[in-house]
């Protein structure tokens, strides 16, 4: 099958393709940001198993290195779950200068979709 | 049965991130904690919900499976059809052996419109496991009270006011309900210990024959509750026996955590909004909560005989 070219080439009723939400950057929802200090963690895991955008990302040996920020949506559970308090969750605006990291279009949907 | 965690972070969860599920909602949390648990290819069906709406917005998905949405009321018909088409499919040696087959459902699709859906599947005996993540009211249309909403919670359809103190009515007790068809294994968790779930759910899907998991997950936008108090609440829930977390195995009752302190139903009341009105400075209705208290210790008594404790 080839891929669809815009809505109308989609079969009624169907999304044709898996995990196509990877595209979505619901990390634009976020305003508290949860900044990871991982002098303090030790990779328990608690944060990784709670959250529920996945946004945790996990780096060599399975360790905890961060928050994946493109998904995050800053709900806190990281930091509340959190039992050596390595996650704090600051206000985005102090992350103001890092605005347009993203890309010109953050949010922007996928080619096949316009 | 035991649980590799360093296998488990290997694994991409069925589920994706994008999905536009609210932050701090326990829904993506308990389905994903579930499906950690299975191995095996999957197949899914999802009732209508918050869950089937914000994973699926069009044109996006957020599965990496194969996902199907029949209706609201019928995800128990929609998972018994997928799973006898693919045994016919494999008796004649034109589909795989060994998928797995999950459906899930909120409340609302499981306690209420999907009842008579899902007791059908589960008597005609159907291999497949139903998840239920339960929030206790009809989140996706903006709060309306179902049959699992609990006593005194105020919800849009039955909101706390001069008139009545919240939903007049006591929760169905789905879990029993289901246990009375007989079937192979039946649960009851909250996300309170992601490896109670992830046991749970493991166990389930490898139980042949239907099984079904009810999970108590916390609604940010019903529940007036902090972003991220999830696994609090939660907490709160199971210790103060408001939900018991056990399971039914083979017809034999266990429960899988028992508390370790006497925690009043008080505390896990006070924690939520939607039960603020009870608390209210000169107009407190501590008569309520003490025969909310009352309830939960009776349903507690009969689980512990039960459980033979």
């Amino acid at each position: 099958m080839s891929e669809p070219q815009c809505w109308q080439d989609v079969a009624p009723g169907t999304v044709a393709f898996g995990a196509t939400a990877l595209e979505v950057e619901t990390g634009l929802w976020r305003s508290v940001r949860p900044v990871f200090d991982l002098n303090k963690c030790v990779s328990c895991m608690k944060c990784w198993f709670q959250c529920p955008d996945m946004s945790v990302k996990l780096g060599e040996g399975g360790k905890v290195c961060g928050a994946d920020l493109f998904f995050c949506k800053g709900c806190g559970i990281c930091a509340s779950v959190c039992p050596v308090k390595a996650v704090t969750m600051r206000p985005e605006s102090d992350f103001s200068d890092e605005r347009d990291k993203h890309g010109a279009n953050p949010g922007g949907v996928a080619d096949h979709v316009k | 049965m035991s649980i590799d965690l360093k296998e488990l972070i290997k694994k991409p969860n069925p589920l994706t991130q994008g999905h536009r599920m609210c932050p701090g909602c326990g829904a993506p949390t308990a389905i994903r904690q579930a499906l950690m648990a299975v191995d095996d290819p999957v197949v899914i069906v999802g009732a209508t919900g918050c869950m089937e709406v914000s994973t699926t917005v069009y044109p996006y998905s957020a599965w990496r499976v194969p996902f199907m949405h029949v209706a609201f009321e019928n995800a128990g018909a929609g998972i018994s059809g997928v799973q006898a088409a693919h045994k016919v499919l494999s008796r004649q040696g034109r589909a795989k052996e060994g998928i797995k087959f999950v459906a899930f459902g909120g409340d609302g699709g499981t306690y209420d419109i999907g009842l008579q859906s899902l007791s059908g599947a589960l008597e005609r005996g159907h291999d497949f496991t139903y998840i239920c993540y339960n929030n206790q009211g009809y989140m996706n249309t903006g709060a309306q009270r179902s049959s699992a909403t609990p006593l005194n919670a105020s919800a849009t359809t039955s909101p706390a006011g001069s008139v009545i103190p919240g939903k007049l009515q006591r929760a169905k007790d789905l879990t029993e309900i289901v246990a009375a068809h007989n079937i192979p294994y039946v649960a009851q968790t909250t996300l309170h210990d992601p490896m109670d779930l992830i046991k749970k759910v493991k166990r389930a899907v490898e139980t042949p024959g239907p099984a079904f998991v009810n999970v108590l997950v916390p609604c940010v936008l019903f529940w007036k509750i902090d972003q991220g108090d999830q696994m609090k609440i939660c907490q709160l829930a199971a210790d103060s026996r408001f939900w018991p977390v056990y399971e039914v195995a083979g017809g034999k009752y266990s429960l899988s955590y028992k508390p370790k302190k006497d925690v009043p139903l008080e505390d896990f009341l006070r924690a939520q909004g939607r039960y603020s009105h009870l608390f209210k400075k000169g107009r407190e209705r501590m008569d309520l909560v003490a025969a909310a208290q009352a309830d939960v210790d009776e349903s507690w008594k009969k689980l512990l005989v039960k459980c033979a404790l």
